[in-house]
Order: structure tokens, then C-alpha cells, then sequence
């Protein structure tokens, strides 16, 4: 037991911080569109991401069309289908997941769980979202530019990303790109400030650092992050801009194309996978720490017990974070790099095994002798830890060079990230909005519909993925449309191909089930209440649900305890809320 | 990539002295029942846009050091031909610097309340920013008329990409400085608010006189046996 002295009543410090002057909206438009309130701009960020999303969705049909049956489908031309893993690559990664996890739960979820009525520049908070709808527009644009969407491969490495041989290269398709990608960064960086500096300013009386829910830990060390790599992306894509647009030759070395001499001259590929994978491996964990704080908070609450080891989980996301920017290298194995530099990252990406572990045992130890709910966000949840440690195991593989080397750009590696940065953070968010809908719009979500959705989900993506890791490790290589005759497409590499291609279409069909939940019970769900999973964290004892704008009523909530107070013995119920004084009521509050 | 590392190393190292003060040794599931009284806040009572300007400084400042990286990387290739330093930098970095001398003495203006000298103070530091950012346009202009074109040579593209985004990110602040500016003839602004601003101002100049300064040792070649010199200390 902590020190337990009670406070005199002269001893109470005045409130700190001073009420934010919120924006009273007056008309619809400024009310519902150009709005000013954190969980409407939540609600079009991720509305956004999910339109944007599904675009990704049905490029990885096309291109799983194309493996599985090679040659049946007409128009997917080579060119088309690099354009489709492009845009389906780059999509997935920053425009749904990044806008989903931050612009999305970031934007609802830190505001309330921090006991705020608001982020503290709601204006600058609004203009990330219309930044952020315009660099979607143009990446959507590039669909109907000449020439269509570049083809470069999510990786844009130069010099093939802007040479006539590469779809969009010589066209509008690389420049569409760029300028899609440094308006992301532009609104993300508004956003971002936000996200971090309401965490550090704006917490309610009470709120100590160690008492935030993993949820608002999650997504705060990943913003921090976020706003620290995502500049490595804005210099490479600007100077990348400069190498097309106005001929300079930062990235591009002297080639000769198609027998000619280009003009450009003695810039270097290398530098550009050093800033891509400086941005690209934090950009993972930007990711996953939101995943793995949301997490967190869902076995919690549907096991009905507190987090095991709650220090040790906040310390680990941020070490995590620390240490991912010190591993980028990992993904230029095969540039051809100095050993020694091998050896290196491969010591610190097995390093970054440990705080992740000790992630995964203390998951596992708060679902030891819980009262375990198997609701449908608890099973996304129990699915997410799974594929991560899948996914996370041939992590393990692809982080030591010499196994790296023979498996780089195989279909090995396509497994291996779609296990960990893909299915891992969709399971999370799918259960993370089954979770906090009721919140949203005073609604259960359909729980048959939501059932079904979770196993098709669940298995289909490991009918896709798990035959995937063997697809690979027999040799067949990724990014390319056909392969034609080899040693290693036998009877059954071709049979498993296609039978990978049935199980994408079925999982991509039962997400449409998701979707329609998602509009049926906005109007028939059952009434929610609101604490529907009787949870303790702030965000379930507003006044009124939905929240209103600015929260809270008319007094910001006070906290007096952590978040994970479940099962307390003696209390009377199998929860206590954070603002709840228990065991002993505060007589008067000074005004 | 070890500038950018070294800024990282920083960052990190800060963020970490900041955690280490926010009890977060504590335990927060024992402390049940404890409380009878309000608990209180440990939120800092620093203004919020200060601490929104300091994260967005560790960005540009993330920024620049990227930048300085992937110099340093593409500067140890055989080729690399460094334009010749236009002259004129030598007087757009003293102005910069009379600029964050300005706004200096506008911060300390402000916090006395003299609001004349304020203004005084305000206009200066913005007329030498403008008239730092036309210094850079000539210098552009001197580099342009000796030859020295924007693709001709990596190293040339650097300079042009470096001091335009420099001096994007001024003119930005400008935009800044011109609201506060306008405030500090608006008497109904109160006293407290308009140092805010001019306190805000002062280090965002302050910041990209550092950033301009770090762009110059680049530019002027000195980097290189800065470099060098590192290298035989540690060695």
C-alpha cells in the first residue's frame, strides 16, 4: 500500500488547468462537415480510411485473381498488376492503417479516456482531416490520370520509380504519388501535435501519467514516433519530386534506357532506401503500438481482470518505440551492405523481441484464471495474439541475415508482413470498433453478424496466409504477375495458389457483412446504455451517450484510481470506474 | 544517417529525463481506497502552445537532420562538386541574426510591458526577415547567373533544396510574427496574451537561426573537416 494519508481539505490544490474555450458550432455545416469536435473529425477520418480501404481491398482480389488463375484474366496486364500492388501496398499502410489508428481511435478515444473536452487545437485538428481528404483525393486521382497509378511497388525505390519502363513513372502516376504522400505527412503533423500534446497538457485532475488507460499510451508513443519518422518520408519523396519534376539527380545515377544516355548523373538509390526504411520500420510499430495498447485494454475488460504488469506493458511501448528507429537497415539486406552493418541490425532486431514478448506473456497472464468473456471484440482480440506471435516468430527468421538473404523477396516475406503488420492490426481494429460502437452511436453492434464476421475473418486469413509461408519457402518469388515454368511451380505450388486466391475473395466478401452490421445497427441494434461492458475507463462514464460535444457536462470528470480495477474484492461491483472514490466518498468538492 | 541519429539520441534522451519526472515509478494498482480528498493534477502549468511548439520543433528539427544525413551520405561520393559559397550568405546570416536580436529584446519588452518598444521590437525582427529572405532570392540568383543550375550536380541541388525549405519554414513564421505584430497595436489585447506570442515567436526564430546556421557549416564546406576532426578525437 501506498502512502495513505488523507489529504486536508486546505492542502487541495486549485484546479491547474483552465477550461478550453471550445468553438460552438451554429450551423449544420460546422456542426456535422467542417467540425471541430475531436470524435466528428474521428468519424471522417476513419470513414475515409474505410472508403480508401476498400479500394486496397479489391486490388488484392484483382492481384490474387491473377496468381491464382495465370492468364484467365485479360486485362490484368504486367503493368496492371504492379500498379494494383503499389496502390493496394501503399494504401493499406498509410491511408487506412496510420489514418485509422491515429486520425480514428486517436482522434475519439484521447479526448475522452484522458478526461478532455476536446484536443487542444480542435481548428488545427480540422484542417489534418480536410489535409488528409485531399491527399487520399489526389492518391485517387492517379486512377484516372494518363497513364494510370504508378507501378513503382509500395516501395518507390529509384531509379525504376521514374522511368518510362515502370507504369506512372514517365507519367502522372509517381508525381501524383509524391504529392499525395507529402499532404499525408503535412496533415498528419497537425494532427499529430494534437494527439501528443493532449496527452501531455490536457489530462483531467487526477490523470497521472501512470494511470492512463495502455489504449492512450499506444497511440501516444506511436504519434511521437510518427512525427519523428514520417519526416524521413517527406525528404525523400520531396527530393524524389525534385529528380522527376526538375531533372536533379539526388537518388538517380547515370543510365542508359532503351540505348540512350539519360541526363541524369551520380545520385545514389542507397540514400533513398536509408530515408524510405528510416520512416519505413518506425512506421511499423506506428502500427502496432496503438494495436498493442488497444489490445490490451479488451482482454482487460472482457477477461474482467486488472492488466498483469501494467509498468512493465507502458515501458515496453515505449522502448519498442526507442528502439525502432535503430533496425531500418534490416529491410536492405540484400543492398549489398557492409556486413558488419548486418550484423548490427540484426542484433537490434532481435533485440526488439524482448519488450514484445514481454508484451505477449503479460496478455497471456491477464487471461490466466480471468473470467473470460468471449464476446466478439474479446475473440479479435485473443485472434490478435495469436497472429502476431505467428507473424512475430518468422520475424525472427527474417531478422538474421543469412536466413534473410535466401528468403528476401520471396513470398515468405509477403507472409510474414501481412501475418504481423496486416491481419495483427486489422484484428484489433475490428474487434476495437465491435468494442467502443456502443460508445459511438448508443448501439450494440448485430452479435450473430459480428460472430460470423470474426471466423470467416479469422480462418480465411490464415487460409491465405499459412500456405503462403510454404509457397515462399519453395522459391516462388514475390512481385511477380506470372511466373511461367519453373523447378518449383509444381502441381501443388499451383493448387495452393489458387486455392490462397478463393479464401482472399471469401474473407473480402465477409467484410461486406461487416459493413452492413455497421449500417443496420446504426438504426435496429439493441439500445447500449452506457457502459455496455461495464468498463472502467472514462470514455464509458460520460453523462451522455453518444458524448456531445465537449464531453463532459458540466465538470470535467475527476480520477482516482487507474484503469484496470476489475474484480476488486469487496467492491460492490466486478468494476470500479476511474472516477469513482470508492471505497471512501469525497464530502464537498471545492469549487 | 548519424545526424540524424545523434538528433534522435537527443529527443529520446529528453523524452525519457521528462518520463522519469512524471512518477512513473509508481504503482498504480495498489492504491485503492485511499483517497479522501481531490486528487491533484500533474499536468505542467507551461502553457500549451509552448509545449506544442517544442514537439513541433523536434520535428523541423528531425527534418533538417535528415536532411544533413543524406548530405553527408551522398557528400562521400568521388563526383561531389560543392558550388562556390555566394558571398551574400555572410550578410543574410547576420540579419537573421540582428532578426533573433530583435525579437530578443521584443520578449523582454513584452515582459516589462512597454509596449512601444514591443512594436518596435516586432517590426524590426519582421522587416529583417524579409529582408533575409530577398538576400536568399539574390543568393539563388548570384549561384544561377555563375552556372550553377539547380540539376547540374547533386551537390547544387542540395544547396537549392536546403536554404528553399529553410526558408519556407521563415516564412511561415512570418505569417506568425505578422499576427502577433498586429496584436501588439490592438490595446485590448491583454498584456499576458501578447507576451505569449512574442515569447513563442522568440524561439521559433531562435530555433531556425540554429537550423540556418547548422545549413551554412554545410553549405560552406566546413562539415566535411568538422568531420574530420571528430573522427581523429575519437580515434
Amino acid at each position: 500500500m501506498v502512502d495513505a494519508t488523507p489529504r486536508a481539505e486546505r492542502d487541495i490544490p486549485p484546479a491547474e488547468v483552465p477550461e478550453l474555450e471550445l468553438y460552438h458550432p451554429k450551423s449544420w455545416w460546422t456542426t456535422y462537415v467542417f467540425s471541430q469536435d475531436a470524435k466528428v473529425i474521428a468519424i471522417q477520418y476513419s470513414g475515409t480510411a474505410v472508403a480508401i480501404g476498400l479500394v486496397a481491398l479489391v486490388l488484392s482480389w484483382l492481384m490474387r485473381l491473377q496468381l491464382g488463375f495465370p492468364g484467365t484474366f485479360d486485362f490484368i496486364t504486367p503493368e496492371a498488376y504492379y500498379q494494383f500492388i503499389t496502390m493496394h501496398g501503399m494504401i493499406m499502410v498509410i491511408y487506412l492503417l496510420t489514418a485509422l489508428f491515429l486520425g480514428g481511435f486517436g482522434n475519439y478515444l484521447i479526448p475522452l479516456m484522458v478526461g478532455a473536452r476536446d484536443m487542444v487545437f480542435p481548428y488545427v485538428n480540422m484542417l489534418s482531416f480536410w489535409i488528409y481528404l485531399l491527399a487520399v483525393l489526389v492518391l485517387a486521382a492517379s486512377f484516372f490520370a494518363p497513364g494510370g497509378p504508378t507501378g513503382a511497388g509500395w516501395t518507390l525505390y529509384p531509379p525504376q520509380a521514374i522511368l518510362g519502363g515502370t507504369p506512372g513513372g514517365q507519367d502522372w502516376g509517381i508525381i501524383l504519388m509524391l504529392v499525395s504522400l507529402i499532404l499525408f505527412i503535412i496533415g498528419f503533423t497537425m494532427g499529430g501535435l494534437n494527439y501528443a500534446v493532449t496527452v501531455i497538457q490536457g489530462r483531467t485532475r487526477g490523470m497521472t501519467l501512470m494511470r492512463m488507460p495502455l489504449t492512450v499510451w499506444g497511440i501516444f508513443t506511436a504519434t511521437v514516433m510518427a512525427l519523428l519518422a514520417f519526416p524521413a518520408l517527406f525528404v525523400a519523396c520531396v527530393m524524389m519530386l525534385f529528380d522527376r519534376v526538375l531533372g536533379t539527380s539526388f537518388f538517380m545515377p547515370a543510365l542508359v534506357e532503351m540505348g540512350e544516355q539519360l541526363s541524369y548523373g551520380g545520385g545514389s538509390p542507397i540514400l533513398f532506401q536509408h530515408l524510405f526504411w528510416f520512416f519505413g520500420h518506425p512506421e511499423v510499430y506506428i502500427v502496432a503500438l496503438p494495436a498493442f495498447g488497444i489490445v490490451s485494454d479488451l482482454i482487460s475488460t472482457h477477461a474482467r481482470k486488472n492488466i498483469f504488469g501494467y509498468r512493465m506493458m507502458v515501458w515496453a511501448i515505449v522502448i519498442i518505440g526507442a528502439l525502432s528507429f535503430i533496425v531500418w537497415a534490416h529491410h536492405m539486406y540484400v543492398s549489398g551492405m557492409h556486413p558488419w552493418f548486418g550484423f548490427f541490425f540484426a542484433t537490434t532486431t532481435l533485440i526488439i523481441a524482448v519488450p514484445t514478448a514481454i508484451k505477449v506473456y503479460n496478455w497471456v497472464l491477464t487471461l490466466w484464471r480471468g473470467d473470460i468473456h468471449l464476446t466478439v471484440p474479446m475473440l479479435f482480440a485473443l485472434a490478435f495474439i495469436v497472429t502476431f506471435v505467428n507473424g512475430g516468430l518468422t520475424g525472427l527468421f527474417l531478422g538474421n541475415v543469412v536466413v534473410d538473404v535466401p528468403l528476401s523477396d520471396t513470398m515468405f516475406v509477403v507472409a510474414h508482413f501481412h501475418m504481423v503488420m496486416g491481419v495483427a492490426p486489422i484484428m484489433v481494429i475490428f474487434g476495437a470498433i465491435y468494442h467502443w460502437y456502443p460508445k459511438i452511436t448508443g448501439r450494440m453492434l448485430e452479435d450473430w453478424m459480428g460472430q460470423f464476421h470474426f471466423w470467416v475473418t479469422f480462418v480465411g486469413s490464415y487460409a491465405i496466409f499459412f500456405p503462403m509461408h510454404y509457397v515462399g519457402l519453395v522459391g516462388v518469388p514475390r512481385r511477380y504477375p506470372e511466373i511461367g515454368e519453373a523447378a518449383f511451380m509444381t502441381a501443388p505450388v499451383d493448387n495452393l495458389n489458387a486455392f490462397i486466391s478463393v479464401a482472399a475473395l471469401i474473407v473480402g466478401f465477409a467484410q461486406m457483412v461487416f459493413l452492413f452490421n455497421l449500417v443496420w445497427s446504426l438504426r435496429f441494434g439493441k439500445e447500449a446504455g452506457p457502459n455496455p461492458w461495464r468498463a472502467t475507463s472514462l470514455e464509458w462514464q460520460t453523462p451522455t451517450t453518444p458524448p456531445p460535444h465537449g464531453n463532459w457536462g458540466d465538470e470535467r470528470p475527476v480520477v482516482y484510481r487507474w484503469a484496470y480495477d476489475y474484480s476488486v474484492p469487496g467492491a460492490p461491483e466486478d468494476f470500479i470506474p476511474q472516477n469513482d472514490p470508492w471505497p471512501e466518498k469525497v464530502a464537498a468538492r471545492p469549487a | 544517417m548519424s545526424v540524424i541519429l545523434v538528433f534522435l539520441a537527443v529527443v529520446i534522451g529528453f523524452s525519457f529525463w521528462w518520463l522519469f519526472h512524471q512518477k512513473v515509478m509508481e504503482k498504480p494498482w495498489l492504491e485503492h481506497g485511499v483517497h479522501t480528498a481531490l486528487p491533484e493534477t500533474d499536468v505542467s502549468g507551461m502553457p500549451t502552445a509552448k509545449v506544442a511548439l517544442a514537439v513541433f520543433l523536434a520535428v523541423v528539427g528531425s527534418l533538417f537532420a535528415l536532411f544533413a544525413s543524406a548530405y553527408f551520405m551522398r557528400m562521400d561520393y568521388s563526383d561531389w562538386q560543392a558550388p562556390p559559397l555566394p558571398r551574400i550568405l555572410w550578410v543574410n546570416t547576420a540579419i537573421l541574426i540582428l532578426a533573433s536580436v530583435a525579437l530578443s529584446c521584443a520578449v523582454r519588452a513584452a515582459r516589462e510591458q512597454r509596449r512601444k518598444m514591443t512594436r518596435l521590437a516586432l517590426v524590426t525582427a519582421g522587416l529583417a526577415t524579409v529582408v533575409f529572405l530577398a538576400g536568399q532570392v539574390t543568393a539563388w540568383r548570384d549561384l544561377a547567373a555563375g552556372g550553377h543550375y539547380l540539376d547540374m550536380n547533386p551537390a547544387n541541388g542540395f544547396f537549392y533544396l536546403m536554404t528553399g525549405v529553410h526558408g519556407l519554414h521563415i516564412l511561415g513564421g512570418l505569417v506568425a510574427l505578422g499576427r502577433t505584430t498586429v496584436k501588439a497595436w490592438d490595446d485590448n489585447v491583454a498584456a499576458e496574451q501578447l507576451r505569449l506570442g512574442v515569447e513563442l515567436c522568440a524561439a521559433y526564430w531562435h530555433f531556425l537561426l540554429l537550423v540556418w546556421l547548422g545549413v551554412f557549416v554545410l553549405l560552406a564546406g566546413w562539415a566535411g573537416d568538422l568531420l574530420a576532426l571528430c573522427r581523429q578525437i575519437l580515434t
